[in-house]
């Protein structure tokens, strides 16, 4: 009983909370956007190499990161939710997947609309594309299996374990330029000590991968709060304050 | 800067890789926004919540 109760303030607190933070999340995102897309089409020098095609750099960059991003979270919020039983990891696990299967979507598409003129080609077997491509298999898969299952315990149970499991590729994805050799260009960025772009080209880079860390936030923040009315719709709380959703 | 609005859209000859890219982006970020606030909407009409001033729907 004591148990219930403490677990429904959570989600309730949760609830509230997130409600605060998301116009303020809203707002600072889309400027952060809007610098960092200015930054990047306008302000940035043309590549003498790639000319204005490696502008594609900031979208397609920070979509990659966060599709990684967004899938330790799952896992993370999964795995927390095995182990916790508790109801708020579980939500935002769930919640997870489609952002970052939009994200990896986009990451995907962007990178083939830049290999398209640097490499000549569309898409290629190769090893970082083909193992983004099994990430975004994975979204998929975590979502049909929470469609597919009934009971939400269940349900929860085996995403969680799908989502675990499929860790494994993050690293490839992350190491696979260095592991084998691949058509896609190695890291550029993650060098900290040095990083192979000039930091006219790195500046407006690093503010889009804020911005689009907030959106995941913004978005993460939305749907969580819709699984948690959607699963409380008959509790008091809800009921009590149906006007103040 | 010397610049002008056919170079920007120009973009070197990339502009239907680079314009795509970033249409796309548009597209998906919307997206992830408007989802949510319709799937919110449906959630409210079945609770029941009295609609707000000036919406009808």
């Amino acid at each position: 009983m004591y148990k219930s109760i403490v677990k429904l303030a959570s989600t309730r607190n949760f609830y509230q909370f997130a409600g605060k933070l998301l116009p303020w999340l809203g707002w600072s995102t889309l400027i952060l956007l809007l610098i960092g897309s200015y930054w990047g089409l306008v302000i940035a020098p043309t590549d003498y190499q790639q000319k204005d095609s490696y502008r594609i750099i900031y979208i397609h960059v920070p979509a990659a990161w966060m599709s990684l991003f967004i899938y330790m979270v799952m896992a993370g919020s999964g795995a927390a939710a095995l182990i916790w039983k508790t109801k708020v990891s579980e939500i935002i696990a769930n919640s997870c997947a489609p952002i970052g299967a939009s994200f990896t979507f986009l990451a995907l598409v962007t990178g083939s609309l830049w290999g398209k003129p640097m490499w000549g080609t569309w898409w290629e077997w190769d090893a970082r594309l083909t193992s983004e491509l099994i990430l975004l298999f994975l979204y998929l898969g975590y979502m049909a299996l929470q469609a597919a299952i009934e009971d939400r315990r269940t349900a929860a149970r085996a995403s969680a374990i799908l989502a675990i499991v499929g860790v494994v590729n993050i690293p490839i994805i992350h190491y696979s330029v260095e592991w084998w050799f691949t058509l896609h260009q190695g890291p550029t960025v993650s060098k900290f000590s040095a990083p192979s772009m000039d930091k006219s080209m790195l500046y407006p880079l690093l503010v889009m991968a804020i911005a689009f860390k907030l959106f995941f936030l913004t978005a993460l923040l939305q749907r969580s709060r819709n699984e948690i009315l959607d699963r409380e719709s008959t509790s008091t709380w809800v009921l009590e304050s149906r006007d103040s959703l | 800067m010397s610049m002008s609005l056919h170079d920007f859209l120009y973009m070197d000859g990339y502009y239907f890789y680079v314009w795509s890219s970033y249409g796309l982006a548009v597209v998906i970020l919307v997206w992830n926004v408007l989802s949510p606030m319709r799937q919110k909407r449906s959630l409210l009409r079945r609770l029941g919540k009295p609609k707000r001033r000036g919406r009808n729907s």
